[in-house]
């Protein structure tokens, strides 16, 4: 258990210390719910419609953008070799990643999204759908992001081709995202698709760490 | 096992994960299969444009069926291919699951993207409509867009060794939407048209529309048999034209 902690620590310590890019992803997640009302008008009627969507595409792009940070460094210093054999099995390693990860990049993301919230014109009982649905779908996003990101980390100038490996397997968890915060009349609705995303959340965050050890593994040299 | 144990004690399929040998065995194959895709072309062409029955509803459009169903079937049939070989790589290591599975994704994509085409096509004239974002479309796009992932990686890496098992796993994780795109239409309530040819109560088609499209199925599996063949020689050489390469450029160092 100290073990595991203690990557996750490391994680969070060098991604906040004066190298690190914690806040570059929060930046980028506020600044695509900024140019969207410059894209497509200012009309708040459409931007509270599209709202939803808005904010789960943001929060899908920063994530996915955010990828290559999960096993590049650790590539590059030589921590991989560790990892791979440590005492602690590998595919909980992935895991303790997995928790660090979501915590530098999704609860900053669930901290913001009141700014996105505002700036796109969401009324209160949507923003607290938005929180729910976000809290329930990103642990499922970063952990299908960790299996793009082992497959590619072997790759020198594979940064932007783990989002592309990603993004249609997540497809399934951007659907039931903006299904959960849609339709306040509707209510019914809306608890399902909060189950399913959990669902889907749930059973990547389990199987995804063994299919990225996997992956890591056999990019050993 | 060496060479000569393997010739002596292995079985044919062992016997062929040589890759010499694999390559003076399919040699004998490629013509004739080649004839026996034109010869069932020709004759399915023929059943389906001329021979079988226009619809009652749809009229003649209904034609653009025996194109679009043996490719979506097709679609679904080599990604089982490549999902198969992956694990021919990751569990038994053989020499040429790779070279199947490297093979074989540029041709599930063809298929797929036309099996997107064709009911694009037939969609107009019969649902009003180029594209819905129904279940089995959307479902099957995302499948469009793995395939082309995994061609994507497959030229990213420079160690095909290397790249080969760790596409074989990304090949199986991505295997879960091939049931998704099966049954998305007895799941949610789609635009596309629901199983209609294996279904539990039997088959619903006339024989009429049932050969010509068996037929046309056939063909195209055949079509996919013999390209695949020729791509898997293909890549074969390539790797020993690489080798040979590399083998020139370090005797000139020396």
């Amino acid at each position: 258990m100290t073990a595991f902690l203690a990557v996750i620590l490391r994680d969070l310590k060098l991604a906040t210390r004066v190298g690190g890019d914690a806040l570059t992803l929060v930046l980028f997640f506020v600044m695509v719910g900024v140019i969207v009302p410059f894209a497509i008008g200012p009309d708040s009627a459409t931007l509270s419609r599209l709202a939803p969507g808005i904010i789960w595409i943001a929060a899908f792009l920063s994530m996915l953008l955010g990828l290559d940070r999960l096993f590049r460094a650790d590539d590059e210093d030589g921590s991989l070799v560790l990892f791979r054999h440590a005492a602690l099995p590998l595919e909980a390693i992935v895991a303790a990643k997995v928790i660090a990860h979501w915590l530098l990049t999704a609860l900053p993301l669930l901290v913001a999204s009141p700014l996105l919230a505002v700036l796109l014109g969401m009324d209160l009982a949507s923003w607290g759908r938005t929180v729910l649905s976000l809290l329930l779908g990103t642990p499922g996003l970063v952990a299908l992001g960790t299996i793009g990101a082992a497959v590619t980390v072997s790759l020198r100038r594979g940064g932007l081709i783990a989002p592309v490996l990603i993004l249609p397997l997540s497809i399934p968890i951007l659907i039931f995202g903006t299904g959960a915060i849609a339709a306040a009349g509707a209510a019914g609705s809306s608890a399902a698709a909060l189950l399913f995303l959990a669902a889907i959340s749930l059973v990547t965050l389990a199987l995804a760490p063994f299919a990225a050890a996997l992956a890591l593994r056999l990019a050993e040299d | 096992m060496t060479l000569e144990a393997t010739l002596k004690r292995g079985n044919w399929f062992s016997r062929l994960a040589n890759p010499g040998r694999f390559l003076a065995w399919s040699k004998g194959f490629v013509w004739p299969l080649a004839a026996l895709t034109a010869l069932l072309f020709a004759v399915g062409l023929y059943l389906a444009l001329v021979a079988s029955p226009a619809d009652y509803q749809m009229g003649q459009t209904v034609r653009i069926m025996y194109i679009h169903v043996p490719n979506a079937w097709l679609s679904q049939f080599v990604y089982a291919v490549m999902a198969i070989a992956s694990i021919g790589t990751l569990v038994w290591r053989h020499p040429l699951a790779d070279v199947a599975a490297k093979s074989a994704a540029p041709l599930g994509a063809t298929f797929t993207g036309l099996a997107l085409f064709s009911g694009s096509l037939w969609g107009r004239p019969t649902w009003g409509t180029f594209w819905e974002w129904d279940g089995r479309m959307t479902s099957t796009l995302i499948l469009f867009l793995i395939y082309l992932g995994i061609v994507a990686l497959w030229r990213a890496f420079d160690d095909q060794g290397r790249a080969a098992r760790i596409i074989a796993v990304f090949t199986l994780v991505g295997a879960l939407d091939i049931p998704v795109v099966k049954f998305s239409v007895d799941w949610w309530n789609t635009l596309h048209q629901p199983a209609s040819v294996f279904t539990m109560s039997g088959e619903h088609m006339p024989p009429a529309m049932l050969i010509p499209l068996l037929v046309m199925t056939l063909a195209f599996t055949l079509l996919f048999i013999t390209l695949h063949l020729v791509r898997m020689r293909t890549e074969i050489l390539r790797r020993r034209a690489e080798t040979l390469e590399r083998q020139a450029a370090a005797s000139l160092a020396a």
